[in-house]
């Protein structure tokens, strides 16, 4: 593909080398602003092709799946093949609800953050079924390691709205009591993980939960998060070494949304193979699946999860998807990809396929769907009204400042208490 | 009281902790079957196996992150890393989750990682065998920082690490695993067999972290070291026949910052002495804090005797390192200050 950035073009071979002389590949991005977009890219295998091993198979004997994409939902939201395991409608009917909620969330959120309420907000939009699916096929004993667009983790595992939006707040009812940048949540009674903003450091810590669990003789196995710009890091590859070396129980997940920031996914070498792929180098089976198709993460995590417990060690999953949104409110999309990019996604919306498969299969009618999301927005609203009870921007903050000083050791030494009430003396 | 030297002194310790407390593992490269290349793990796979004392591969990044979680899951690992010189890899780990783990997340995770690491030079290792980095991780918050100077300290500080619910980073001067040395490499090696300071309890018993040690009592002036230079301080104090009272930091952080200042106060001169590189090292921290809390008192400039600021040179170790001659040099300058 030629390059689309107009400009100094890198110098021909005409060096003392002529034609022989070295010369670097740059990785191509398919469209940048201004063109038309271009998923030519992207390998799509047709639903229901890909099949379905045994959970003790070998990642060599299955290296067909991280290069292909398994997927369960065809183009008319049919589910096929061997990697459908029918769902209770009422459990699709959760994963619709929760992803719809966490949309919500995220909208009003955004928005909140227009108004200039709270300073940062980081969106999921697009990328619901990574999270939601992937919750509800695991235990509410196993360990999640997210990143910082994993929001529908917290969704699904119950924790209240209201508690993320303290911590957006860093109000009284922040989880973080103030330390932490916006979306950088975490929940022990949902044993959710203590998101870092550090890219990819939860995956050697992931693998090193699970080993724990297994030592201890537990059947909780952990799963971690990063993106695909993630997995450039040597946290990554750490993880990935750990978890196959001692065939841990761990779901190593990537999620691929194409961008990370202003940069895509060839730049963290998504060019020449999958990121699924990575995977067999290490032993460690790879699936790449699609991340918009909530039957399919369902399936294929469950597969994981099924075969950690039963000791054959580590799965490392890709999960195609796009970012449909911004980065962060700090970023403007506009400027480095086509600004309707995503209409052209070929692989949908995951909260729209689900609700059409289910309408499909008679579980669901277009007018329950508008019913429930209104439901859901006056959930949000609730919870907003409810979180500004506990402190509001215009208050300022409605922490006691001494909080800076706690938790940075178990017992506070006396270097630090000095410093507690040198600051209380300064604020009278 | 049985006799040790500082390895078998911390091999007791894991020793004796592994055996009392289950949730304690201890990984590392070559720690498992062959007992590490200092010997300090020796035997304790033989006895606790091979999970609770693991073999690693050579990625020290992944051995915090790992340990990391493994601590939040509720055990309590104790992570070798072979040359602290090979500590940067884990920088990220180290500084950015380990220390921080507990005050980003408000107390609900926490995870009590030791990390044990031979620093120092003395030994001819070069610049990738000799490195002190202890003052860059004094600079982090949340994290303990503590070093030993002889086989007593070395078992209940490593204990008392190990028992400690924030992590702690635990540097081993290698050139006192066998015995105490002065700074003069020419002389003929010393063991530690018939020093006081190397009868080591068999059981358990906790040195506490954050309490410095008066090794030497004087009244004429005080040195506040810690590791090796503790040694080479005393043959300094020894060939210059001063009344200095010596003061073994111990723990990094917490500073026991009482105990140094109270010497200052009372002896009114004072000399760091380390064996790091001197410009942003620990001994500056040493300074600034002495200085603000004993200014009053102070008959001369407070004075630091460090490596110079230069990579460990392999060839130049016996320049580079701050032997007792410098040592001395320094002391004489503060009681007759120009």
């Amino acid at each position: 593909m030629s390059t689309l950035i107009d400009g100094p073009q890198p110098p021909s071979a005409v060096g003392s080398a002529g034609a022989r002389a070295s010369r670097l590949h740059i990785p191509a991005v398919p469209a940048r602003p201004g063109h038309r977009s271009d998923f030519g890219y992207l390998s799509l295998s047709a639903a229901g092709a890909l099949p379905r091993p045994a959970i003790d198979a070998r990642a060599a004997d299955i290296g067909e799946l991280a290069a292909g994409l398994v997927r369960v939902l065809d183009d008319d939201h049919r589910p096929v093949g061997p990697w459908h395991l029918p769902l209770e409608p009422s459990v699709l009917k959760t994963g619709l609800r929760h992803m719809l909620l966490t949309r919500a969330f995220d909208r009003r959120m955004q928005r909140t953050h227009r108004q200039g309420r709270i300073s940062f907000y980081i969106q999921s939009t697009g990328e619901e079924a990574v999270s939601v699916a992937q919750a509800m096929a695991l235990r509410p004993g196993d360990m999640l390691f997210p990143s910082y667009r994993n929001q529908g983790l917290f969704v699904a595992r119950g924790v209240p709205l209201v508690d993320l939006m303290c911590q957006l707040l860093s109000n009284r009812g922040d989880m973080c009591k103030g330390r932490q940048l916006p979306v950088m949540y975490h929940s022990g009674p949902a044993r959710i993980f203590s998101i870092s903003g550090n890219l990819a450091t939860q995956y050697p810590q992931a693998v090193g939960w699970a080993m724990a669990g297994a030592i201890k003789g537990e059947d909780h196995i952990a799963a971690a998060w990063i993106g695909e710009g993630s997995s450039a890091e040597a946290d990554f590859h750490h993880g990935l070494l750990f978890a196959s070396v001692y065939r841990a129980p761990v779901i190593l997940n990537v999620v691929n949304n194409q961008w990370a920031i202003s940069t895509f996914q060839g730049f963290a070498g998504g060019e020449q193979q999958s990121f699924a792929a990575r995977g067999p180098g290490f032993g460690i089976p790879g699936i790449r699946v699609d991340g918009n198709d909530f039957l399919a993460v369902h399936a294929v995590t469950q597969w994981a999860a099924q075969r950690a417990r039963a000791n054959h060690g580590p799965t490392l999953l890709e999960l195609v998807t796009y970012r449909a949104e911004a980065h962060s409110t700090s970023d403007d999309p506009s400027r480095y990809r086509p600004r309707d990019d995503y209409q052209h996604w070929p692989l949908g919306d995951p909260i729209e396929r689900l609700k059409q498969h289910l309408i499909l299969a008679g579980h669901w009618t277009e007018s329950a769907h508008q019913a429930l999301s209104a439901q859901l927005e006056a959930q949000v609203d609730s919870s907003w009204a409810e979180a500004l009870a506990q402190g509001t921007p215009e208050q300022g903050c409605s922490l006691d400042r001494g909080l800076m000083f706690e938790d940075v050791f178990k017992d506070m030494p006396e270097h630090l208490r000095r410093q507690r009430d040198a600051l209380a003396a300064e604020r009278g | 009281m049985p006799q040790m030297n500082m390895i078998q002194a911390l091999n007791s310790a894991m020793d004796v902790m592994l055996e009392r407390d289950p949730s304690v593992i201890v990984m590392g490269e070559d720690v498992g079957y062959f007992g590490g290349v200092f010997r300090v793990t020796e035997g304790l796979q033989r006895k606790y196996g091979e999970h609770r004392v693991l073999d690693t591969p050579i990625a020290e990044g992944g051995i915090v992150g790992a340990a990391l979680g493994r601590g939040v899951n509720g055990l309590r690992p104790v992570a070798e890393f072979q040359f602290s010189d090979y500590i940067y890899p884990a920088f990220d780990q180290i500084v950015s989750e380990l220390a921080r783990l507990r005050y980003r997340s408000a107390g609900a995770f926490w995870s009590p990682v030791t990390v044990r690491t031979p620093c120092g030079g003395g030994i001819r290792g070069g610049q990738t065998h000799s490195q002190s980095p202890e003052g860059i991780f004094t600079h982090v918050c949340g994290i303990k920082v503590v070093m030993p100077s002889n086989p007593y300290d070395a078992k209940g500080l490593l204990i008392a690490s190990i028992e400690d619910d924030d992590p702690v980073i635990f540097f081993e001067p290698k050139r006192l695993y066998n015995g105490p040395f002065d700074g003069t490499p020419d002389k003929a090696a010393v063991a530690w067999k018939g020093d006081p300071r190397a009868e080591v309890p068999e059981g358990h018993y906790a040195v506490p972290i954050g309490k410095a040690q008066i090794v030497r009592s004087g009244a004429a002036l005080t040195i506040v070291t810690y590791g090796t230079m503790v040694h080479v301080c005393e043959a300094a104090v020894r060939d210059t026949r001063l009344d200095a009272e010596i003061i073994d930091v111990r723990s990094m952080i917490p500073l026991d910052v009482d105990t140094l200042c109270s010497s200052v106060s009372r002896t009114g001169r004072c000399l760091i002495v380390h064996e790091a590189t001197g410009f942003s090292g620990f001994g500056a921290e040493l300074s600034a804090t002495i200085q603000e809390r004993c200014f009053w008192d102070l008959e001369a400039p407070i004075e630091r005797v460090t490596g110079w600021d230069t990579p460990y040179p392999s060839a130049f170790e016996w320049d580079y390192f701050p032997g007792p001659a410098r040592v001395a040099a320094a002391l004489r300058r503060l009681m007759s200050p120009p």
